[in-house]
C-alpha cells in the first residue's frame, strides 16, 4: 500500500463518473491520474490508447508477460500491444487490481448467467459508446481486454479462478503517471449479477494533476 | 467417431507460422514431436472477424486459469469457437502472451537473416502480425493468445512461474471447432521458456472431419456456461445458413 502526496484541491480535473456511464479523457505524458472507489467494491473497467495512434493500446498479456505477475499494484507498468510502457502505477491503497477478468457484455451475461439477462446494461456496450464519442473510425474491433481497477480475481496455484469479494473499500484509490499521451476510456461497471459489488454498482471519482 | 484418417496434415518447423480457416465439424490435432513445444494461437470467426477468441470470457466463464480437456474456447460474442476434446498434456497457458523482438534479443542475442539465412531468430509477435495481415487483420485485432503445451502457475501474490517439462514428445491436444474459425498460429517458444539457447520445437498439425457433438458431450456438460454458449453458436448458424 503506497499513499499519494497529491491533494484533490490541486487537481486540474475532478469528476464523478456514475455507475453505468462511460468517461473518455486524454491524459498527457507526465500527468498523474487517480481513480477513487467512492463507496467501495466498485469495478472501474478501463482501457488506454495512445492518444495519437489508437492502434497502440493497453495489452493485458503484454502487461502480464513483462511483469511476470497477474495483479496490478504500485510499481506495475501498464504495457501496450507494442511492448511500450503507457502508464506506471505510483500509488495504491487498494492492494491489487485485476487484468484477467475482462468486461461484462450482454453476450457474456447470457453465457455466464442466463438467456434472460441479455437486455441488461453492460460494460462492452458502454465502451462502444465511449469510443464512438472519441473517434468515429473506431469500433468493437478496438476493444482490447481491459483492466478492472478495484476488482479481485484470485488465481490459486492449482489453477482455480474466481470473482471474490472485493478487497477495496470506500475512499480507496489507485494512481498512475502517464509515460505517453494516452486516451483513457472507463466503463463504470453496471453489473447486477455478480456478488463482488454486492449487486450495487456505485460511482467512482477521477482526478488529474499536472 | 474415430479420428484416424486426417483430411490434411502438415509438419511445422520450430518458429514456423500458419493460418487457415478450419470449418465447424472439423478437429485440429496438434502433436508435440520433440517435447517442450509451444504453439501460440489466435482465433477469429471466419466470416465475422471482429468476433475473436476471448481470454477473460473463456477463463471466467469456466472458473479456470488454464485450459485442458474437456474445457472450451469462448468468443467475445457469447459463443463457443472450439472444444478441447482430447488432451494428453493437461495444462495450457492463455495469459502470458507472445515473445517479441526485444525479449528474443535479450534472451538469445542477435541472429539475423543476413547471417543465418532461415535459421535466424524469429519472435511470436512478428509471426502473428505477418499471418494476421494476410487476412486483413493487424494490431487492432491483437488479443491475448493461447500457448498450447506450455504451463505457467501463479503463487498467492500472483507471481508467475514457468513449469518446464510440461509436454513430452508425442503429447497431443485436439480442438473440435464449433464455428468456422480463422486459426492463426506459430511455433515460437513461450515467452517464459528459460532455455539458454534458441530452440523452438517442431509440431505436427492434422485436421479430421468429426460428427457434431452428441447429447451429454463432456465439453458442453462440464459447465452450464458452455451449453449456453454452444446454443448461441447453433442459433448463429440456424439464422445465417
Amino acid at each position: 500500500m503506497i499513499e499519494s502526496t497529491y491533494q484533490s484541491t490541486h487537481a486540474v480535473h475532478d469528476e464523478v463518473v456514475l455507475a453505468g456511464d462511460h468517461w473518455v479523457h486524454e491524459i498527457k505524458a507526465g500527468q498523474t491520474f487517480r481513480i477513487e472507489d467512492l463507496e467501495g467494491n466498485q469495478a472501474a473497467d478501463t482501457l488506454f490508447y495512445n492518444a495519437h495512434d489508437p492502434e497502440e493500446r493497453y495489452s493485458a498479456s503484454d502487461t502480464i508477460r513483462v511483469q511476470r505477475a497477474l495483479y496490478l499494484s504500485t510499481g506495475t507498468k501498464l504495457i501496450s500491444n507494442r511492448g511500450r510502457t503507457m502508464l506506471t502505477i505510483t500509488a495504491d491503497t487498494c492492494g491489487r487490481h485485476d487484468t484477467l477478468g475482462g468486461a461484462c457484455s450482454r453476450e457474456s451475461n447470457v453465457m455466464r448467467y442466463a438467456f434472460d439477462r441479455e437486455p441488461m446494461h453492460a460494460c462492452r456496450d458502454i465502451f462502444i459508446r465511449g469510443i464512438q464519442c472519441w473517434c468515429h473510425d473506431m469500433n468493437k474491433r478496438d476493444l482490447a481486454c481491459n483492466i478492472n481497477f478495484f476488482m479481485n480475481v484470485p488465481v490459486t496455484p492449482e489453477g482455480g479462478l474466481s470473482f471474490a469479494d472485493g478487497v477495496s473499500g470506500p475512499g480507496r484509490y489507485v494512481e498512475m503517471k502517464a509515460e505517453m499521451d494516452v486516451m483513457c476510456l472507463i466503463s463504470n461497471c453496471p453489473q447486477l449479477n455478480n456478488p463482488c459489488n454486492a449487486y450495487n454498482p456505485t460511482p467512482v471519482r477521477v482526478l488529474l494533476w499536472e | 467417431m474415430s479420428l484416424d484418417s486426417p483430411i490434411f496434415q502438415l509438419e511445422l518447423e520450430g518458429a514456423g507460422m500458419w493460418s487457415r480457416v478450419i470449418g465447424r465439424n472439423k478437429t485440429l490435432r496438434l502433436t508435440d514431436l520433440e517435447g517442450g513445444a509451444n504453439v501460440g494461437m489466435m482465433l477469429y470467426h471466419a466470416t465475422e472477424r471482429h468476433e475473436r477468441y476471448n481470454m477473460p470470457d473463456t477463463l471466467k466463464g469456466q472458473h479456470i486459469f488454464y485450459l485442458r480437456a474437456p474445457y472450451c474456447l469462448h468468443s467475445d460474442m457469447g459463443r463457443l469457437m472450439a472444444s478441447i476434446t482430447k488432451d494428453t498434456v493437461g495444462w495450457h497457458d492463455t495469459v502470458c502472451g507472445a515473445s517479441d523482438a526485444e525479449s528474443v534479443l535479450q534472451q538469445f542475442g542477435e541472429n539475423n537473416y543476413q547471417k543465418s539465412r532461415n535459421e535466424f531468430y524469429r519472435n511470436a509477435r512478428e509471426c502473428f502480425l505477418i499471418e494476421l495481415c494476410k487476412w486483413g487483420l493487424g494490431e487492432r485485432d491483437w488479443i491475448p493468445n493461447l500457448n498450447w503445451f506450455s504451463k505457467v502457475v501463479a503463487d498467492e501474490e500472483g507471481k508467475l512461474s514457468y513449469v518446464a517439462g510440461n509436454s513430452k514428445a508425442g503429447d497431443l491436444v485436439e480442438l473440435r471447432f464449433e464455428m468456422d474459425t480463422l486459426v492463426v498460429l506459430n511455433t515460437c517458444q513461450h515467452p517464459f521458456d528459460p532455455a539458454m539457447t534458441y530452440q523452438p520445437k517442431r509440431v505436427r498439425l492434422e485436421v479430421f472431419a468429426n460428427d457434431p457433438p452428441m447429447d451429454g458431450d463432456a465439453s458442453l456438460m462440464v459447465r452450464p456456461e458452455n451449453a449456453r454458449a454452444y446454443q448461441n453458436t447453433k442459433d448463429f448458424y440456424l439464422l445465417s445458413e
